[in-house]
């Protein structure tokens, strides 16, 4: 990060209204060195994290290790904390305690939003939210990684690569001739997929994937099943989902996630062998 | 997806369209009242040439709004306080022309000043005999307050309805400030009494011709920039910061900078719009402050419909043009008219006029297909 840009976060720390005086309690001062290091073995670290409202324990002393170019499947019964844990990581919601590492340097409990996804993590939401007035290329657009200043906004015309760029993931997820379209006059499965274009255009290393095949049909779920396996590799990808079947042929690693912490982790057949993951989910066809 | 550049906001088919038509008016009204004899059937008289550069103004000012409600969702009910403050900015250089040919003849202190028993001119008042510097003022003083009311209402989050509360609570205030003699803006009489605009007699066929010219072309280039704008990734992203501001966010956007920024620019168009609008009514009072005004003006572009800029124009010519004849005619129902008019507009036509115009070509075009919603 440049000099003058610094100077504006911390200014823009100083003031921020969550934290009243947050600059002068010792551990909250921003991290300026923005650089996403991913020497290390795994690419995210969440140590003993803990999160209560209310003092319900939505997490509760939550370790999990995420690898490069992995693809993990988090599962767990309602209220396990698998959205929680999204938000943390994302920088939605703060951890009363713990570590939260992405790559070696930075440390996601004290950036915001905008900073993490920026960093690269990119997160699709679980019912999709794509700009319905905006035709599925706009959607590209303006997902697309690159400064998002207003000024550059303006002047910048998008580039021929750029817009080969927009072309190519389109056409990743098999939306390339519906271009044009509102991405409202999308199907269900479509802006599901667009989302999954729009979180690849950010360039994210560590890709956050939230119920990907809720309401899809038979045909979209198998599609889902090809495009993230594709991704697995050149990103790393964490998918939360409900559907046992859906998991089973994706998975290489799950992780079940109960009352807020790590019940069990494991290849699919380790897991579902688990008496204790059993217990949890006794009643479901493991 | 197309990122215009200057000159294709220029020259495109809407554009042209608009201008033609903006200038066509225009200028025949100008030709009608300047060369057409007064006792001739076509000639147009002063008052109308007036009237017309009135409703361009206001049209200007709704295209500011519009920018703001239409493209980036902020609905503000105090825009009317960024035009004023431009008209303020125009009524002091002109209070600064008068000279010593007000009623008391000071060449120091305009009448207001003197008839307060003030012996020397406030220091904001300097300046203001220079017609550079109060057109710099013009668009800097709402552009100043615009930029700093919204960096603290947008960076705390404060949108939807709070937001607008809080536009009509900066008007109401701006409007209870300027009542005051102290504050040296004339109080509630406002500044009036205007001579001359650089030296050209405001009374004056030829002057009024050049204000509703210069008015043509300040909405004209507004529009032309504000089209520009709202055609490239800036727009595109407004608009998405409309749709769903956490998503943008999500895709890091600093929002807040987006609508700071949108805010800002038609503060600006708002306040230019004020200080062509005083010379030609001749007075500007704390009564353009008032919250009523933000408010009509938010019909005007809810008739027309938002997010066109064109609709806004349309709007806010022929709601203006209606209350003229309703005031003419009946001026007591004419609140209750503008009221029928919004809720009528609100329920039945939720795109106002353009989008029903839009509708309806669409059904001839393709009358079975299925209705398909195409981006503004």
């Amino acid at each position: 990060m440049s000099q003058p840009d610094s100077f504006a976060t911390s200014l823009r720390e100083t003031f921020r209204r969550d934290q009243v005086f947050g600059p002068l309690r010792p551990g909250t001062r921003p991290v300026s060195a923005g650089h996403l290091d991913t020497g290390g073995k795994h690419i995210l670290y969440m140590e003993d994290v803990t999160v209560s409202f209310d003092g319900f324990k939505a997490l509760n002393d939550l370790t999990l290790y995420i690898e490069p170019g992995e693809l993990r499947c988090i599962i767990g019964p309602n209220g396990a904390g698998k959205s929680t844990m999204m938000d943390v990581i994302t920088g939605k919601t703060r951890p009363d305690s713990g570590v939260c590492y992405f790559g070696q340097t930075l440390d996601l409990t004290r950036m915001s939003d905008t900073e993490i996804a920026t960093a690269g993590i990119g997160r699709k939401f679980q019912k999709p939210t794509v700009f319905p007035e905006h035709t599925a290329l706009e959607n590209l657009e303006l997902a697309m990684a690159g400064p998002k200043g207003t000024w550059h906004a303006l002047l910048k015309p998008v580039t021929g690569e750029q817009r080969d760029w927009m072309a190519s993931t389109l056409d990743t997820v098999g939306l390339l001739n519906d271009r044009d379209r509102p991405a409202g006059a999308l199907s269900h499965g479509q802006k599901q997929w667009l989302e999954i274009a729009m979180v690849l255009m950010q360039k994210p290393e560590l890709l956050l994937v939230d119920e990907p095949i809720a309401g899809m049909t038979r045909q979209e779920v198998e599609r889902t099943t090809e495009l993230l396996q594709g991704l697995a590799g050149g990103h790393s990808v964490m998918v939360v989902e409900h559907d046992m079947e859906f998991i089973r042929s994706i998975a290489n690693t799950v992780t079940v996630l109960h009352q807020g912490s790590v019940l069990a982790e494991g290849s699919m057949q380790q897991v579902q062998n688990d008496p204790r993951v059993i217990e949890v989910y006794l009643g479901e066809s493991m | 997806m197309r990122h215009s550049d200057f000159k294709t906001a220029l020259t495109d088919h809407a554009a042209k369209l608009f201008l033609g038509v903006l200038f066509g008016a225009v200028i025949i009204v100008a030709l009608l009242n300047l060369l057409v004899p007064a006792d001739s059937a076509l000639h147009v008289s002063s008052y109308t040439v007036t009237l017309l550069g009135k409703y361009l103004c206001y049209a200007l000012l709704a295209l500011a709004l519009d920018l703001v409600w239409g493209y980036c969702g902020i609905l503000s009910l105090g825009h009317g306080a960024f035009f004023a403050l431009g008209g303020y900015a125009m009524g002091m250089y002109l209070m600064r022309q008068i000279g010593d040919r007000g009623v008391y003849g000071n060449p120091e202190l305009p009448d207001f000043m003197v008839f307060l028993n003030w012996d020397q001119l406030p220091w904001y008042w300097h300046g203001f005999d220079h017609f550079g510097f109060a057109l710099l003022m013009v668009g800097l003083v709402p552009g100043v307050l615009a930029f700093v009311f919204g960096w603290l209402a947008f960076r705390s989050r404060v949108t939807g309805v709070y937001l607008s509360i809080i536009t009509q609570a900066l008007t109401y205030a701006l409007m209870l400030a300027f009542f005051r003699n102290e504050l040296g803006f004339g109080g509630n009489n406002g500044l009036t009494d205007f001579k001359d605009l650089l030296g050209f007699s405001l009374q004056a066929d030829g002057t009024r011709v050049a204000l509703l010219l210069a008015s043509a072309l300040a909405l004209g280039g507004a529009f032309v920039l504000c089209r520009w704008i709202t055609g490239t990734r800036l727009g595109r992203t407004v608009m998405a910061v409309r749709d769903a501001e956490s998503r943008a966010r999500f895709l890091g956007y600093r929002t807040e900078h987006y609508k700071l920024w949108v805010f800002t620019l038609s503060a600006v168009l708002a306040g230019i719009a004020g200080a062509l609008y005083v010379p030609q009514v001749g007075i500007i009072n704390p009564g353009e402050f008032s919250p009523l005004n933000s408010i009509e003006l938010v019909v005007w572009v809810a008739v027309g419909g938002r997010a066109t800029l064109y609709g806004a124009v349309i709007g806010a010519i022929l709601v203006n043009y209606a209350k003229t004849v309703f005031t003419g005619v009946m001026p007591e129902a004419w609140l209750f008219a503008l009221g029928g008019l919004f809720v009528a507009v609100t329920v039945f036509l939720p795109q106002g006029l353009v989008g029903l115009a839009r509708n309806l070509a669409r059904k001839k075009k393709q009358p079975d297909q299925e209705a398909h919603h195409e981006p503004a």
